[in-house]
């Protein structure tokens, strides 16, 4: 790891303003930033260290909706009462993230800013050509192993998946991202790669994330996270699913519902087309079949990622049911 | 290139104040600077939790923790689980008994993190057992003999 300066911010302003400079990062829990300095992939020339600022971790939930501070823990927000049964979407997508220490670690800002990354783009030494890392030097997982990359929001210079599990409740359930002076809602907040894979995110230097709020809403109330994997934990979404539901007073027809999908994409992914079949449909087996289909309109496979355009859709029907079926 | 800064931590109940580089990691200090290589050095990225501390309480990755974040923080290691000389912790004891490792070198981390997972309420089940402990990799594969002593352990300590 290239070495670098250090810097411990004092107040958000402080921090604010040291992030404007040239190649400086923050560091919160540093889950990515170290592992990627290690990497060779990020090589910072400033640290500004924002884990020890107070009153940025506050978890609070009323009636609207809720607040979760920048700094909250990833544990802290899974196991909050309050969270769980507001948004359990929420809590289950945190619960299925990363192990048990990563999330005593890492922060639910530096969480929304974990790269969007591949195996190629990790390993600088072994294969040079990243569009995310060098702009223009090419991606090597167009024709490599890419079995774990994206088959929806790809452009010829990126096929890397947005690996984590959070954004994709948070994109179900339409929260907003608080930079201090300005908010982003989450959808816009993350960028498709198309020609700029290394831009990720629509924050600005000397931005920094204060906080996330998620409006309070019935189909928050009725949500789930359906994450399937290789392995049964502490790894990445083969295919994963944010639900939300909330249903007539009948109880079976649906007034709205909210889908994020996970694991596929090269963001967190809103399911719309899914979304828009079965609003005012009853939730029906055969129906909800049918409309999960269309989560995968316009997918594109790259040889070992095809079985991605089969799991989604059945990721998505199950949790539709799961969601429904919840008392 | 003279970039050091001086940092202050609390390991196992001492005071230790120490001149690192920025970039070096909690784990490089313990094991470099202070000498304690309980806490062992495996993938270094995150991913086998050999690296497992306590900080504040709380298990963390040494590994992916810069010592200078640390700061001011209360540390402890798998050196500073039981008294020099003194009984084992429940734990450590449940891990011989139960034979719970083979070639031992994820052990200290396999062992705090259970520490903390007895701690946290995630022992109640195996279940429970292997998902919170999900972040410790055994490359000898003695994962049943690993629950095995959690689950024994846990009751030891309830």
């Amino acid at each position: 790891m290239r070495d670098f300066s250090y810097l411990r911010a004092s107040s958000v302003e402080e921090a604010r303003r040291a992030a404007a400079m040239p190649a400086t990062m923050l560091l919160a829990g540093g889950t990515t930033l170290v592992d990627l300095a290690k990497c060779g992939v990020t090589e910072p020339e400033r640290v500004v260290d924002i884990s020890h600022l107070k009153g940025l971790d506050t978890i609070r939930v009323d009636a609207q909706g809720a607040y979760i501070g920048a700094l909250a823990k990833m544990n802290r927000v899974a196991a909050d009462a309050a969270i769980k049964s507001a948004f359990p979407a929420v809590s289950e997508s945190l619960w299925q993230a990363a192990s048990a220490q990563i999330r005593n670690m890492a922060t639910i800002g530096g969480n929304l800013l974990q790269r969007t990354r591949c195996a190629y783009f990790r390993d600088p030494a072994t294969f040079p050509a990243c569009n995310k890392r060098v702009p223009g030097s090419g991606c090597s997982a167009l024709e490599g192993v890419n079995r774990g990359h994206a088959v929806l929001g790809t452009s010829d210079d990126c096929i890397a998946t947005y690996p984590g599990d959070l954004a994709v409740a948070l994109i179900a359930l339409e929260a907003v991202v608080h930079l201090g002076d300005r908010t982003v809602a989450i959808d816009d907040f993350f960028l498709l790669p198309g020609t700029t894979p290394q831009k990720e995110h629509a924050m600005q230097p000397g931005e920094l994330i204060t906080a996330i709020t998620i409006p309070a809403s019935p189909a928050a109330r009725r949500s789930t996270y359906l994450k399937v994997r290789d392995r049964q934990s502490y790894e990445f979404a083969a295919a994963s699913a944010a639900v939300g539901i909330e249903f007539e007073p009948d109880g079976e027809t649906i007034r709205d519902i909210r889908i994020g999908l996970g694991g596929v994409a090269t963001k967190p992914w809103r399911a719309r087309a899914v979304e828009d079949a079965l609003r005012g449909k009853a939730i029906e087996p055969d129906i909800i079949k049918s409309a999960s289909r269309l989560a995968v309109e316009g997918a594109v496979a790259h040889g070992g990622n095809h079985y991605k355009i089969e799991l989604a859709p059945r990721v998505v029907e199950r949790a539709i049911l799961k969601t429904g079926a919840m008392a | 290139m003279t970039n050091r800064t001086t940092i202050h931590l609390e390991i196992n109940g001492q005071n230790q104040a120490l001149e690192v580089e920025p970039r070096v990691t909690l784990l490089d200090a313990l094991r470099d600077h202070l000498q304690l290589t309980g806490t062992k050095k495996g993938c270094d990225q995150g991913q086998c939790g050999a690296c497992t501390v306590h900080v504040d309480g709380e298990r963390v990755l040494a590994c992916l923790t810069l010592a200078a974040q640390a700061e001011g923080r209360k540390i402890t290691t798998v050196e500073g689980l039981s008294e020099p000389g003194g009984e084992l912790h429940p734990v450590q004891a449940a891990f011989l008994d139960h034979d719970a490792f083979q070639c031992g070198y994820c052990t200290p981390g396999q062992i705090m993190s259970a520490v903390a997972c007895i701690r946290e309420g995630h022992a109640g089940s195996d279940d429970d057992i292997r998902e919170y402990m999900s972040g410790n990799l055994c490359r000898c594969g003695a994962y049943p003999h690993i629950v095995e002593a959690i689950r024994e352990a846990a009751k030891v300590m309830s």
